[in-house]
């Protein structure tokens, strides 16, 4: 049963989230390589340098943070909303009647498969903001496919890839436990729920966004 | 025989249930009655767990389930089923995953074993051909009985009842009440069920108990509800005139 529940999770989480962070990611890569491309132009730094800033900046902060933002309120407010409407709905004093840990039950698939599947899409987002930075610069003449390439290849530090996937784990491990929590403990209605899911997406962001910061700091000390 | 021994329950300084002392009857099914907000639904949840009282216990036989420990728990939830009011069907499975969830839960049958017992339980419950629909599928009536089928498909020794009747028109009702009585006496179980359907309480009232502000203000069966003086009880009955009006020329 839980095995089922965590595969049904893996599948909503990391298939039904890939189109919008397919979406978001290409065009934060498309944006940032045409507004580096604009900041540096006339200046002495060479163009490869925006494919290599780019990466990097695709890999460090927006691929986890952003894709973890939307996902909060995405994959978060779904989980707080699902949870809440099984307690309005008695369908959670049913499985506790039955002998069911419901918290296992329930959170643990939600909990593995965000672990699982955040960070693959977190992955796929930052190679696919690097593609957006490729597509909109290149065929649009604002640099050449070489000197983007040259970039992407150049100062390479595998280290920020590690960041990066220390974001995806605790990003993914704030915005289930967040969600989850609101919505499993909701009381009250139909207003109260709609709170909760808000609540959810709300502290998730909050948290990550804290919790950016003091990784950035250890990370980087 | 599940015994309720002085249960009080409080939320905050709210008093919901004031020394609550009753004993429900194994093979008897046993009511309790009372107005909205009388403390009915609280006092089950105590019953089944789900609320822990203020103070006092909850006998199941021998076994305190205020006290028990969590596998013991566990083991007595296993004998426990539960239609609940609002049917707390899960909506994303069918009909059949519905009533076998139980079976997955806690049994190692295989498939084709939980598939028969799934059917016999429908077969109980005069339910065939909807295993592959799913709870929006089908009428508030059919819900009840899957409820009731799902409730029943570990053989539980206990079964409790929220507000079985509500949202049905009188014939249905009256169809539940009966599978529910035939079910206690088929089995032997212990079932509870809260209520305010009076025809509820003249049909299967073996052993009812009213609560009203959080006091037991009455016990008896169906067979005392219309003649004892008790002034709550009165009340709680003839709420309605046209019962008032019915019994007085029943009485001329």
């Amino acid at each position: 049963m839980y095995y089922k529940e965590t595969i049904r999770q893996m599948y909503d989480i990391g298939i039904g989230s890939f189109p919008i962070v397919f979406l978001i990611s290409i065009f934060i890569g498309a944006v940032t390589s045409v507004q580096f491309y604009y900041q540096m132009a006339g200046t002495l730094i060479p163009p490869y340098y925006i494919g290599y800033i780019v990466r990097d900046m695709t890999i460090i902060e927006l691929a986890p943070t952003i894709t973890c933002l939307v996902l909060a309120g995405k994959v978060g407010s779904n989980m707080a909303a699902e949870l809440g409407g099984m307690r309005q709905k008695e369908h959670i004093d049913a499985m506790e009647i039955m002998g069911v840990n419901t918290s296992a039950y329930l959170i643990l698939p939600k909990l593995i498969a965000a672990l699982l599947m955040i960070p693959i899409l977190v992955c796929a987002a930052a190679l696919i903001g690097i593609m957006g930075g490729y597509i909109s610069s290149v065929p649009t003449g604002l640099f050449t496919s070489a000197e983007f390439i040259k970039g992407i290849r150049s100062f390479f530090v595998p280290y920020n890839v590690f960041m990066m996937m220390v974001k995806a784990f605790v990003f993914a491990f704030i915005l289930t436990n967040v969600s989850c929590y609101q919505g499993y403990f909701v009381k009250g209605g139909s207003i109260e729920l709609g709170e909760a899911s808000t609540r959810a997406v709300v502290y998730s962001n909050i948290l990550i966004l804290l919790a950016d910061y003091v990784i950035a700091i250890v990370l980087t000390a | 025989m599940i015994r309720a021994q002085r249960i009080i329950k409080n939320f905050g300084d709210q008093k919901v249930l004031n020394g609550i002392d009753f004993t429900f009857e194994a093979g008897k099914t046993n009511l309790v009655i009372g107005k909205s907000g009388s403390g009915k639904t609280v006092l089950l949840k105590i019953l089944v767990g789900l609320f822990k009282p203020t103070s006092g216990n909850v006998w199941y036989d021998n076994i305190d389930l205020v006290t028990a420990d969590k596998e013991t728990l566990r083991e007595l939830h296993m004998q426990v089923g539960m239609l609940f009011q609002g049917n707390a069907l899960f909506d994303s499975m069918t009909i059949e995953e519905n009533i076998r969830f139980p079976l997955d839960m806690f049994t190692t049958k295989t498939l084709k074993e939980k598939k028969e017992q799934v059917n016999l339980c429908l077969d109980r419950v005069s339910l065939n051909d909807i295993n592959n629909k799913y709870p929006s599928e089908i009428s508030g009536g059919m819900q009840k009985r899957v409820g009731i089928a799902r409730a029943i498909v570990l053989n539980p020794k206990y079964l409790f009842c929220d507000e079985p009747n509500s949202g049905l028109d009188p014939q249905t009702s009256i169809t539940i009440d009966e599978l529910i009585l035939n079910i206690t006496k088929d089995n032997k179980i212990t079932t509870i069920i809260n209520t305010h359907d009076m025809n509820s309480v003249m049909e299967i009232g073996e052993n009812i108990c009213l609560i009203d502000k959080g006091y037991l203000a009455w016990q008896g069966n169906k067979e005392e509800v219309l003649n004892d003086k008790n002034e709550v009880l009165h009340d709680f009955i003839f709420a309605s005139p046209f019962l008032q009006k019915l019994v007085e020329s029943a009485k001329k």
